[in-house]
């Protein structure tokens, strides 16, 4: 497996399954406008994933597509970080979750669109505007549950104790980010952390929420060594369609 | 088609004739997703550019485009989809921008929020949701009329 198809998983398998995630909400977020919010936050990262995994077919040349990517392979085949895979609980998990995430995804698109790849470039130039909207959307939310009521804040307090474990795999950079930076597709995610802890540290401020001490950092995501038991429960409700029918259209 | 040679202009104006599926007061020339058109002996090409990366109104476009150039008579149509330069809302045509407005959308704005109602032109505003019933709209209010409207998020 050649690591530029690695690397495109990645991309593509994060904003799948954060994109999953999202698209749970639908119908039963807390309030209509989170609800619809919720649903374009999905529908943007599906979009991006069709992009992602697209490229990442055309690179396996194996004859796949990117709906074969996205519903023909098992949990151990995803390359997403775990963070994207925990299930949603509350809203202020999944208003977490997408917060974290965004502080990364906008710094890191942003240096993609000055990628060696030129199709890598192009996908980050089209996805950061929509990142950043999310970014802008995520952090808002998020102060403003942390700086609610007791009971608002408390749930962010645990969310962010609970998915905090999680944020390490983003920068632990391995032999395949090693082989992007070298080629120039990609900076090291590493060197990014500074940049992503500065807006965690300014939002969870305002938020009146308390960053862990813990560097404790789960892994196995990123390299589909290890993911969480979750992952395979996910897939089973979103591939069930291609399973049952394989190669059903519309 | 008859042996009349095909031009590029004429291709263009059958494409303002197509309304976006979403906001059918406007084209999708309007919109600015119609990026370029070429015509080479009868063959025609059409390159459009997707609004959000996940906007479902894109398949529908695309198909709504084949049947308005179908029904012209072309018979050879390569529609190519382009990501870059990414689609902003500085493309939406001058004469677009009037037409939101007056179907009751404000347009987008540099500023990053609406300038005023669209319905009574009040400048009391205040912002619902920054998602509304498309990708590319949010949802604001008007404080002083008290009605709730569209605005087209600016990317």
């Amino acid at each position: 497996m050649s690591q530029l198809f690695e690397f495109l998983l990645r991309q593509g398998d994060n904003a799948l399954v954060l994109g999953h995630r999202m698209s749970e909400w639908c119908g039963v977020a807390p309030a209509l406008e989170e609800d619809i919010a919720l649903a374009n936050t999905a529908l943007d990262l599906i979009g991006q994933t069709q992009l992602w995994l697209g490229y990442a077919a055309e690179v396996e040349a194996a004859g796949r597509t990117a709906n074969d990517l996205a519903f023909r392979r098992d949990a151990y085949d995803f390359r997403n970080m775990l963070m994207v895979e925990v299930p949603n609980e509350d809203f202020g998990r999944t208003l977490m979750q997408q917060f974290c995430f965004d502080a990364f995804q906008v710094p890191w698109l942003t240096a993609l669109t000055a990628s060696s790849d030129t199709r890598v470039a192009e996908i980050a130039t089209k996805s950061v505007k929509e990142a950043a909207y999310h970014l802008d959307r995520s952090a808002k939310t998020v102060i403003a549950l942390g700086d609610g009521t007791a009971e608002s804040n408390a749930r962010m307090q645990t969310a962010l104790d609970y998915l905090w474990p999680y944020t390490g795999e983003i920068f632990a950079d391995d032999a395949t980010d090693q082989a992007m930076a070298k080629a120039g597709v990609a900076p090291l995610p590493s060197s990014l952390k500074e940049t992503w802890q500065k807006t965690i540290v300014q939002t969870l401020s305002a938020a009146d929420l308390t960053q862990p001490d813990s560097t404790f950092a789960h892994s196995g995501g990123r390299s589909g060594m290890r993911h969480t038991e979750h992952l395979g429960h996910m897939l089973a409700t979103m591939q069930v369609l291609q399973r049952s029918y394989p190669s059903a259209v519309w | 088609m008859t042996s009349k040679t095909l031009s590029e202009a004429q291709v263009w104006q059958w494409l303002e004739d197509v309304p976006d599926p979403e906001i059918p007061v406007i084209s999708v020339v309007d919109l600015g997703v119609v990026r370029d058109v070429s015509v080479k002996d009868e063959a025609v090409r059409v390159t459009i550019t997707p609004t959000y990366s996940g906007c479902p109104a894109m398949s529908v476009i695309a198909m709504d485009i084949e049947t308005a150039l179908a029904k012209q008579g072309v018979t050879q149509l390569e529609l190519k989809t382009q990501i870059v330069p990414a689609w902003t809302t500085d493309w939406l045509s001058a004469k677009g921008i009037a037409k939101l407005e007056t179907y009751g959308i404000a347009p987008p704005q540099a500023a990053g929020v609406p300038k005023r109602c669209p319905h009574c032109k009040s400048q009391a505003l205040e912002k619902v949701s920054q998602f509304g019933s498309t990708p590319c709209k949010a949802q604001w209010r008007c404080t002083d009329c008290l009605e709730p409207f569209d605005y087209f998020k600016c990317i």
